[in-house]
């Protein structure tokens, strides 16, 4: 092997070296299961990781109706201004998450499982896979002169 | 894939194109007879696919998925969804799986009471054709599938009246997260090609033929 080349291959390494370094600083786009929300409109602020509200798992166990009839969630994340006061009072969460239906509130990190800093957002939804900003149709009025 | 592996291969690509740029350099020194090589320029503003969105990888576990933090010990305690969905139907897009069907075929048995698990949904059978003007299959909306997941003052009056044709839906409004868009696109099947047909499932007439646009009748050119 000549020089040259060996000095090729040790330079190249190097860059290799730093570009793993830099790769693995660069943030991944999340690949969280489709309707995952996060919660966080408080937790951050108190210190808290932000909760995390798998729908995937809850509608294996309950139909829509259960949570957005019966119990009043409005359809919109972070929408139902859910604090742990609610929670403990039996509204929300803690309609199930009681120690009767399902396992109780002291699990704090079951729920405040979320990274930190991540802001409250329906996961996988269409709007956030559209490049632009959705199509607005055009007025009746826009098209005449 | 995860995260390490992906910074892995993209590092031995990097190296690699170090490599080759490096001993090209060197070829370029080597004297004027060496024929010169050529590379493409290929750098930010010209990457073969500027807007494309990779499609994401299927059902991780939540300690791999992004959102969850995996230095909270409880993580590591949540549920794969791989696990979950073990003997249910598929599809190709949302969470990969057909959860109609999965009702239908009785692979899935959720409450529709909070506490009795006895308690049996209020099923309608109307289906409401809604012809549209595009030369896209008219849209039937099955109130069946509907209601074996939610109850009718989900949808009645807040975001649909009850009657045939007095909502005023389009495609842009759906996709703005209004009417039809309130849950698909978040929770129900997502919209996307892989979905236009499902909702747009009623064939036009053989001799339908889409309506020319006013500018096309009146086009002083012709
Ligand atoms: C069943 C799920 C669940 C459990 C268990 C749970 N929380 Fe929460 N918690 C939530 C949700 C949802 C919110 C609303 C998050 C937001 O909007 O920021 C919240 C909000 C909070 C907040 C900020 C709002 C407020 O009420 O002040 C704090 C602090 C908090 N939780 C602490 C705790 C602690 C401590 C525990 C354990 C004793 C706990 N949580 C257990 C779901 C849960
Ligand atoms: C166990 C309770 C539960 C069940 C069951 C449930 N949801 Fe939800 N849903 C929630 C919670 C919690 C939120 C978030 C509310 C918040 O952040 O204040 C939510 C939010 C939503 C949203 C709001 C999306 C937006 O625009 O922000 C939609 C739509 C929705 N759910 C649809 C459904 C559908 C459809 C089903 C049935 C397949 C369903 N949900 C089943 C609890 C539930
Ligand atoms: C209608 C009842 C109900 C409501 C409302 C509800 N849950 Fe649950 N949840 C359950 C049941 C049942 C389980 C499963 C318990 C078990 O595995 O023992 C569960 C499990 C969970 C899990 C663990 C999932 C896993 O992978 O094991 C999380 C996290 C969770 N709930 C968060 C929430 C949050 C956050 C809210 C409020 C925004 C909420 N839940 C509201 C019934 C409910
Ligand atoms: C997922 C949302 C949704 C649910 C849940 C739902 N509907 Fe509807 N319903 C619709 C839509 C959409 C239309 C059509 C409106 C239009 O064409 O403008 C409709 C139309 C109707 C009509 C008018 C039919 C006609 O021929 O004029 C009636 C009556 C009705 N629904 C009753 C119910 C009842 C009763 C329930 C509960 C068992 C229910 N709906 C549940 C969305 C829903
Ligand atoms: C309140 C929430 C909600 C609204 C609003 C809604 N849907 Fe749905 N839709 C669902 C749920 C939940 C399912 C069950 C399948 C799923 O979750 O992917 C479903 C299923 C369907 C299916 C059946 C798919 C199949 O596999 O058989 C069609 C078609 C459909 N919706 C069309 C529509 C149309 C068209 C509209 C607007 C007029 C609409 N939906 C509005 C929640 C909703
Ligand atoms: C959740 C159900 C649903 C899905 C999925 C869906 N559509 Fe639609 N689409 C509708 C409804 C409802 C209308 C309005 C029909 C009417 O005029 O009453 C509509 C209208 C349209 C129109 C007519 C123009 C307009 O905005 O009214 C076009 C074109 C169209 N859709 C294309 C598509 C394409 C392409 C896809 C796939 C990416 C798609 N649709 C997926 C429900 C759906």
């Amino acid at each position: 092997m000549s020089s040259k080349i060996k000095r090729n291959v040790l330079k190249s390494m190097i860059i290799g070296v730093l570009a793993y370094m830099g790769a693995l600083g660069v943030p991944q786009p999340a690949q969280a299961e489709y309707a995952d929300v996060v919660i966080n409109n408080y937790a951050d602020a108190a210190g808290m990781r932000p909760a995390v509200f798998p729908h995937w798992f809850h509608r294996i166990r309950f139909r829509c109706k259960v949570c957005h009839a019966d119990l009043g969630f409005a359809f919109k994340a972070g929408g139902n201004k859910i604090t742990m006061a609610k929670i403990i009072d039996g509204k929300f969460c803690g309609a199930c998450h009681n120690g009767e239906i399902s396992w109780s509130v002291e699990n704090c990190a079951m729920c405040h499982s979320g990274n930190p800093g991540t802001p409250t957002h329906f996961h996988g939804s269409t709007v956030q896979r559209l490049i632009a900003p959705a199509y607005k149709p055009l007025k009746a009025t826009d098209t005449k002169k | 894939m995860n995260h390490k592996t992906k910074a892995i291969s993209f590092s031995c690509a990097v190296m690699m194109a170090a490599f080759l740029w490096n001993a090209q350099s060197h070829a370029a020194e080597a004297g004027e007879n060496a024929a010169p090589l050529m590379l493409a320029e290929v750098s930010g503003p010209n990457t073969f696919n500027l807007n494309l969105k990779k499609p994401k990888a299927r059902n991780l576990p939540p300690a791999e998925d992004g959102i969850h933090d995996p230095e909270n010990e409880a993580t590591h305690s949540l549920q794969h969804p791989l696990e979950a969905y073990k003997g249910l139907p598929t599809s190709e897009f949302g969470n990969y799986v057909d959860w109609v069907k999965a009702l239908d075929e009785g692979k899935l048995r959720p409450r529709w009471d909070r506490a009795d698990p006895n308690d049996e949904p209020f099923v309608m059978d109307l289906d409401i054709v809604r012809p549209v003007k595009a030369s896209v299959p008219d849209v039937v909306f099955p109130h069946r599938q509907h209601t074996e997941w939610l109850y009718c003052s989900n949808c009645h009056p807040a975001i649909f009246k009850p009657q045939r044709l007095a909502n005023q839906i389009s495609m842009s409004a759906i996709l703005l997260g209004q009417k039809c868009g309130v849950c698909h696109g978040k929770v129900s099947f997502p919209i996307e090609t892989k979905t236009c047909r499902k909702c747009h499932s009623k064939p036009k007439p053989a001799d339908w033929q889409p309506p020319l646009s006013e500018a096309t009748l009146k086009n002083p050119w012709k």
